[in-house]
């Protein structure tokens, strides 16, 4: 096969003595990505498994697809009925730019009842905001794994991909590049790179736009990337007057659970996130104890807080299945929580840091005002907290096992 | 004396910096870096306090009983950090008042504390002066570096005078506001110390464990 003798012709100029010996973690990535790893364990005593660290970093890009592909529609959907609403179509005024452009060129109507048409508007929003990512994370993976004589791995697609599908639509290409830079080195790259990280380095990379530029990642004009229109996405709204005002807007719990509202855009369909989940859960790459904590957690604590009511916060009423459709929570709680490094590792502490950042993110969206979205924060919390956990349930096993042979 | 007048000037300020090499200080580092002249004047009044305090705990260090040295040590430190304090109340009001308890709090910064136990208690008052001096041009060099980043991408200006035209003055630049949160001091004075540890490695202490390669095949 071409290729693969093409791969073996070059690689002695790569490796140990040959002439770009420093860019073998470039060669050794691209070679990687297209075969498998030739490095395999090979020291006794291991066990063999099939599921090596690039097929769980592909499974869990492959989990993303629904959420992606409706992302893309769902984005196309909200600038195409905002064009319509403002009274716009190709050729009457306002809407303009280079995506107009290409949309006209090739004929595809702004017409928010087709699916193409949204999804090619979509597209084209989505695809800058990645390859910015991907290029830009990529020269630092790059430059590190030069420097520290590591590999390029797969898991850098995935956080490249979560990075993209937490970001608003209407977000600045720079900032996007701003963030995925520290989200990378801080969050990734300082601590010793994939596997090392303790912290989810994409949300690290929200977690600095959102209190970077707030006005650019958070607010009512940046959901929907059309020029002067604004609307508050389906949380924002229930923080300021409660979950009945969304009937009001016209968006029920079943326009939620399917995403056609407002968001970022991975985080808008709860239906798109849950057939990435079953995929995670059938091949065993999320760990079911993680989203039953979770899931308890969250359901637990709103239960809670609408017993307790308030005449003046209106989110306390918010039922459970509100909390799971809207915002990030869904989104989070299926490719964040769940993401193996920066959990707890053991399977105890699993119930225990799931449950930590459903009654967080219930706490952060219910309590305190400034901040409707709670996912980013208190996933980011619950990481800071996994190695104590692990910490407590390792002692705690200790004595248990000691107190059997007193 | 085991170090000359110069090295005790200049080795504080990147050899042996009490902020990157010590990390002694970094509570007002993060608290009053946001912008560059509270910053300045923090950096004047600490070099103030920390070569004063440390020449008269030098003057007096044959006569402090050891068992109540600290005590003696923070009556001197203290009466100087008044003597700042009042000064700036006199003279610099507004500053001040943005300072607030930060210069109250000079009294417990480590550097001030640090440097009368290890240094003035053995040495002469003038090596002692100088070692003040050094120490606190060394604590004012990070907080001017700081300074200059939180204040110039923050809000786009150096000692309040507009640099970059924001955004919201119908300028082009977009300010970054994490960098007016404190959190931020933490990022760039890490960033800082490993910038210090690459160009200097004998900074890097041993490790306490080594991890275990296995063997190649």
């Amino acid at each position: 096969m071409g290729l693969r003798s093409f791969f073996d012709r070059i690689e002695p100029n790569f490796t140990k003595g040959g002439k770009f010996e420093k860019l073998f973690p470039v060669y050794e990535m691209v070679e990687s990505f297209l075969y498998t790893p030739k490095a395999v364990t090979s020291v006794a005593p291991h066990a063999r498994s099939y599921v090596d660290m690039k097929r769980i970093m592909t499974y869990v890009v492959i989990a993303t697809i629904p959420s992606i592909l409706w992302g893309m529609i769902n984005t196309g959907f909200q600038a195409n009925s905002a064009l319509a609403m403002m009274g716009d179509a190709i050729g009457t005024g306002a809407a303009t730019g280079w995506r107009i452009a290409i949309l006209d060129l090739f004929g595809i109507s702004l017409d928010p009842a087709s699916y193409f048409g949204n999804f090619a508007h979509g597209f084209l929003y989505f695809l800058p905001i990645y390859l910015t990512t991907l290029v830009v994370g990529g020269i630092w993976e790059v430059i590190f794994a030069t420097v520290r004589g590591h590999e390029v791995n797969e898991g850098f697609l995935v956080t490249s991909m979560l990075y993209t599908l937490i970001l608003p639509a209407s977000a600045p290409l720079w900032q996007v590049a701003l963030g995925i830079s520290f989200g990378v080195v801080i969050g990734k790259e300082v601590f010793g790179g994939t596997g090392k990280n303790f912290l989810n380095p994409a949300l690290v990379g929200r977690a600095f736009l959102y209190f970077a530029y707030p006005a650019s990642m958070s607010g009512d004009a940046v959901w929907t990337p059309v020029d002067g229109f604004s609307g508050a996405t389906a949380l924002g709204v229930s923080a300021a007057e409660g979950v009945q005002a969304l009937a009001g807007r016209g968006i029920t719990w079943m326009d939620a659970f399917l995403g056609t509202i407002q968001g970022s855009f991975g985080e808008t369909s709860t239906l798109a996130i849950a057939l990435g989940l079953v995929f995670l859960l059938v091949t065993k790459i999320a760990n079911w104890r993680l989203i039953v904590g979770c899931m308890a957690g969250m359901m637990a604590f709103s239960g809670l807080l609408n017993l307790i009511g308030s005449d003046t916060n209106p989110m306390f009423a918010m039922p459970w299945y509100w909390h799971l459709v809207l915002g990030g929570y869904a989104f989070g709680l299926v490719f964040m929580v769940t993401e193996p490094v920066s959990a707890s590792h053991t399977n105890t502490g699993r119930y225990i840091y799931g449950a930590l950042i459903g009654v967080m993110v219930v706490l952060i969206r219910v309590v305190n005002p400034a901040f409707p979205e709670g996912m980013m924060l208190a996933i980011l919390f619950g990481n800071v907290f996994a190695p104590l956990i692990d910490h407590f349930v390792v002692q705690a096993n200790i004595k248990r096992r000691a107190r059997r042979h007193v | 004396m085991a170090q000359t007048k110069r090295e005790l000037l200049v080795d504080p300020l990147f050899d042996n910096n009490p902020i990157t090499l010590q990390v002694l200080g970094v509570c007002s580092a993060l608290a009053v870096t946001s912008s560059l002249k509270v910053a300045f004047v923090m950096s004047l009044a600490v070099i103030f306090v920390t070569s004063f305090s440390s020449m008269f705990i030098s003057i007096l260090r044959n006569q402090i009983p050891s068992s109540i040295r600290i005590i003696v040590q923070m009556v001197i430190i203290a009466s100087l950090v008044i003597l700042v304090d009042q000064i700036l109340k006199a003279y610099a009001f507004e500053i001040s008042k943005t300072l607030s308890v930060f210069v109250g709090l000079i009294i417990t910064n480590c550097i001030v504390m640090g440097r009368a136990e290890a240094f003035a208690m053995s040495n002469p008052p003038v090596a002692s002066f100088l070692d003040g001096i050094g120490n606190g041009l060394g604590y004012g060099v990070i907080l001017m570096i700081v300074g200059v980043i939180r204040e110039l991408f923050g809000s786009g200006s150096l000692f309040g005078i507009t640099i970059l035209e924001t955004v919201n003055n119908g300028g082009w630049y977009v300010p970054n506001g994490m960098l007016l949160l404190p959190p931020s001091a933490f990022f760039i004075i890490g960033l800082l110390i490993w910038g210090f540890r690459t160009l200097k490695p004998e900074h890097v202490e041993a490790r306490d464990f080594k991890i275990q390669t296995v063997e190649e095949h």
